[in-house]
Formats: structure tokens, sequence, C-alpha cells
């Protein structure tokens, strides 16, 4: 193979502080008919942030996150990854981002094993065996390789899906209910691993959730949705204090019930030239 | 769970996305994962050859027992094997292409497959490429038992043959992007479709009879078919010894058009999935 491999910053290297951000949204709408999915919402990802996606169902989380990875397209509005418009040039940064959903599965019927291999070939990576061999390791699912992935438990594919989603070292990841079906145990190990990965890699995290602990834990910044619209983007301490509660569950709780509505500045980050 | 030490290294080493390597690597994926689909299932594998077979020996039968009477039509049925089995060349490659891509559906793979680094048209490519080795993997086997049964050569088509297989396949593409998009933009509902799509060619493309016999007007729309120059030749070949290559390059000339608007199609579609939603609730 004449291609020339390019390996991924190691740990710990800090972004150029030049460089394009890694998530930049303008004004993006999303409308079906007359449903408003998706109501002009703009934000900016800085890189090394992991930043929550919050709301309630039919808030536009899911329909957010699928416009930034190019399975929507939007109805106005743009978004930029890494300085690409995902409208045209999505391809240019495919390579950098990857995605974890409870909304898509692996082929039931091949192995974890053979299911990586295929996804580490489209996803371009010259030392699969080796890779598959560590994510594995890392998210404990060496004794399922050789398992068929449509008779693994519900826990067990979200892991499988992680190891997927985590194959390409991705700079950029967007996870959708990252520790849906996992046992709180399992989860808290996830989530350990998670924020390892984007501390030592100073990826950028972008997660939809309904788990508010895990929120907490692992988000610097909230974005609250609802009815497709940003009301919050916050820190979540900051968030908890200026609506008066003790856990960002109540937070939700609040202003999902339309009961308060808190006083923090919700002017999101100005976009990147 | 217990919690091993883990090692940290193993760092991804990526290769460029673009350019033809890149292509056919990612074709070669794709290929790979629906080799490891059939790997995973005997039952497959039978069923690529059961089809065919049935068929060929229901009309290798036939032509059997016309051939022993004095029934006028006799001579013409000489040719019911061959047409049968380039017939299954066509059905079998579009049914190939169609529920591969299908299966991507059920598995709702689809999501995480548009999201990688695949363009839509190496997804095309292998799914292609895929038709032929299913195909290959069904009627050779056929071929030989038609040849074992009936004393049927196909090879008798010469090089013909491998002209007549390559219109056949590039309809069965053409079909099967058209089925895909459908598919693709209004989900399973419409799977239907990749099944029956193939069957509304079979009395128009002239299959078992001439050209001749359709009603004159009627007669351009069958000979606008490229599949109708590829049966029209075998009768030629097998009963007159005699064939028109300027036919062939007719049906190749109109394949390039039909495989063209295939594509544009399935991508027409394919953007109507990601404009409408879709592409996120797709799936059984």
């Amino acid at each position: 193979m004449n291609e020339t491999a390019r390996n991924f910053p190691k740990d710990g290297v800090e972004a150029d502080a030049n460089a394009p951000l890694p998530i930049a949204v303008r004004d993006l709408t999303k409308r079906y008919g007359t449903v408003m999915a998706v109501d002009h919402i703009s934000f900016t990802l800085k890189p090394g942030s992991t930043v929550a996606l919050l709301g309630g169902n039919g808030a536009g989380k899911t329909t957010t996150i699928a416009m930034l990875l190019g399975l929507i397209r939007p109805t106005a509005g743009e978004v930029r990854v890494f300085g690409t418009d995902m409208g045209h040039d999505r391809y240019n940064v495919a390579q950098r981002m990857n995605f974890q959903s409870p909304y898509v599965d692996l082929p039931a019927r091949l192995t974890v094993k053979e299911n990586l291999k295929v996804y580490a070939e489209l996803y371009g990576i010259a030392n699969a065996a080796e890779r598959i061999a560590y994510v594995a390791q890392h998210l404990q699912i060496e004794e399922l390789l050789d398992r068929q992935t449509g008779k693994l438990s519900a826990g067990q594919k979200t892991r499988v899906g992680l190891a997927k989603a985590l194959l390409n070292a991705p700079e950029l990841l967007l996870l959708d209910e990252p520790t849906a079906s996992l046992d709180p145990d399992t989860a808290d190990r996830v989530r350990r691993k998670l924020k390892d990965y984007a501390r030592g890699r100073n990826a950028t995290l972008l997660l939809a959730s309904h788990n508010m602990a895990e929120v907490e834990r692992l988000a610097d910044r909230v974005i609250l949705l609802h009815a497709g619209r940003i009301i919050e983007d916050e820190t979540p301490q900051a968030l908890i204090e200026s609506y008066g509660q003790r856990t960002l569950e109540d937070v939700f709780l609040d202003v999902v019930r339309g009961r308060n509505t808190g006083n923090v500045a919700t002017q999101p980050e100005s976009l990147a030239s | 769970m217990s919690v091993p030490e883990v090692i940290d290294t193993a760092e991804p080493v990526l290769l460029p996305p673009s350019g033809l390597h890149a292509s056919l690597r990612r074709i070669g994926a794709l290929v790979r994962r629906y080799m490891y689909l059939l790997r995973s299932s005997g039952v497959r594998i039978v069923e690529l050859i059961y089809w065919p077979f049935l068929q060929m020996l229901t009309w290798g039968f036939l032509q059997k027992y016309l051939a022993s009477t004095d029934n006028p039509y006799a001579q013409a049925a000489g040719v019911l094997i061959g047409s049968v089995l380039l017939w299954d060349i066509l059905f079998r490659s579009k049914i190939g292409f169609s529920t591969t891509f299908i299966e991507e559906m059920w598995s709702r793979n689809l999501g995480s497959l548009l999201t990688s680094p695949l363009r839509p048209f190496e997804l095309v490519a292998a799914l292609s490429l895929w038709s032929i080795i299913r195909l290959s993997v069904g009627m050779v086997p056929v071929a030989i038992a038609a040849f074992i049964i009936f004393g049927f050569n196909l090879l008798d088509l010469g090089l013909a043959l491998v002209a007549f297989f390559f219109v056949l396949v590039l309809t069965s593409w053409s079909l099967g992007l058209v089925a895909a998009g459908v598919i693709l933009r209004y989900g399973l509902g419409a799977e239907e479709l990749a099944w029956s799509m193939a069957f509304l060619l079979l009395p128009l493309c002239c299959v078992y009879y001439p050209v001749a016999i359709l009603p004159d007007w009627l007669q351009p729309v069958a000979l606008a078919l490229p599949p109708t120059h590829v049966f029209e030749g075998m009768r030629s070949i097998l009963l007159h010894n005699t064939f028109d290559p300027a036919d062939l390059w007719w049906a190749l000339g109109l394949n390039a058009i039909y495989l063209a608007a295939g594509y544009a199609t399935f991508s027409w579609f394919l953007n109507s999935a990601r404009e409408n939603g879709t592409l996120l609730q797709l799936g059984e």
C-alpha cells in the first residue's frame, strides 16, 4: 500500500488555538411540515469540552445530533465541524469524528470482531487488529469479540457500539444516550473511560442524555433544549444555582414542567469566524 | 465486572480518507462484511442455488418433452433452458443487489455506514460487486447441472455469453438502484418492490418468445430494454447460428443510460431521505 499513514495527536497534546472549532452551529433549523423540530439554534463547542444536550422527549436532541452527523439535512442554518460545512464537504472530516446511538445497530449475524474489523477498514485504520484489541480491553469486551453481535445483551451491545465509536480515536465524539441499558456499575466505568478519553486526547464530546447524574459528572456545559429551542446554555453548577435547586434533575423537571425559570444569561457562545 | 489493567497503547494509524486506494479499501470492507454474512448461514448458500436449480429443472423437462414430440415448436423449445439461465442472471443479480441493501436496513446499520467515511457510490459499487459474487455462487453450479442433466452447454453461446452476462448484470444494477432508492425513502414498506420490479420486465423483454410476437406498438418499448437484445441474440445463435454484434452495442448503450438514470434516482431518494429524516428511522 503506498498510502501515507497519519497519526492522531498523542495524549495530552494541546489544541492549536487557531484551529477551527470542533462544532459551530448557526441558526440551525429543522422543520417537518408544520412541526418545528429544531428552531434556529446556535452554539459552538471548544476543543476538549464535554457538552450535554438535555431536553425532554421531542425536544430536538436527536435531530440536532443527526444534523451534526449529516444524516438529516437542515431546513436552514449551517453546521461546521472542524471548519468544514457538513452540508457539502462531510467526507473531509468523517474520519475525525464518530458516534454512537441506540438508533443504530451493528449487523446481528456478524461477530463483534468481524463488525469492528469492517468499521476499522471503513475508517482507514491501518493497525486494525492492534486497535481492536486495545479498544476491546479498554471497554472490557474482550470476551465478547467472538460472539455474534445479535446474541449480546442490550448493555453489551451498548459497549460494543462504544468500541466502534472509539476505534478511530475520534477528535469529536457524538453520543446519544451513551450508557443506556448499562447497569449502574458498568455505566459508571464507561463514564470514567469516556472522561479519561476526552481528557487524555483533548477530544470534544457532545452527548444527549436523560441521565442527569451522568451529565453532572461528565459535562462541563449543558445546553438545555425545549421544543427545539435552546433555553439554557451554562455549566451544570451554574444552572443548579440559578434555579435554586440541589440537582440537575430538579432543574430539568422545573424546565420541562414550566415551574420556574433560571436567571442565567442564555446567550450562546459566539460563533467562530 | 473485574477491572483489568489497561495498557494505554495502540494509537490508530489512520490512512488517507480520499483517493482511489481509500475507495477500494472501503468497497473491500463492505464486500468482506457481506462475505461474513453469507458465511454465517449455510441456509443462505443453499438458497442461492435452490431457486435457479428448480427453474432449470422445470424448463429443462418441458424442453425435453417438447423435443420428443412432433410439435412444430419443438425446435424452438431447445432454447428454453438458455432463456431460463439468462433470465436468472438478470433476476438473481437484481435480487442480490436489493436484498443486500435491504439487509443493511434490517440490521439498522445504515446510519453508521452513512456517517462513516464511506461514500454512497462506494456503497453502490460494493453492492454491485457482491451481486456478481452471489450470482456466481448460485449460477455456476446450476449451469453445470444443466449440462449434466440436459446436455445444455451455456458455453455454446461462445464469446457472446460474456457480453450477454454484462448486459444483463448492468440492467439488474439499474433496477437495483431504483429499488434501493425507493426503499431508502419510503422504508421497508416498499420492500415488495425489490422483489417484484424485475418481473415487470419479464413480458416486455421477450425472454421466451421473439419480439415479433408482440403487437407493433409494443415492439419499440421492448427494443428499448437492453435484455431484449440479449434474448433475441441468444435465440439467433442457438436457432440460426448467426448473431449481429450491433445488437449488443445497442444494448450496452441503453444500459449506460439506464445505469446513469438508476444512480441519479438512488441519489435523489437518498437526498430526499436526508431531507425527511427517514435515515434515522430505518430498520425493523
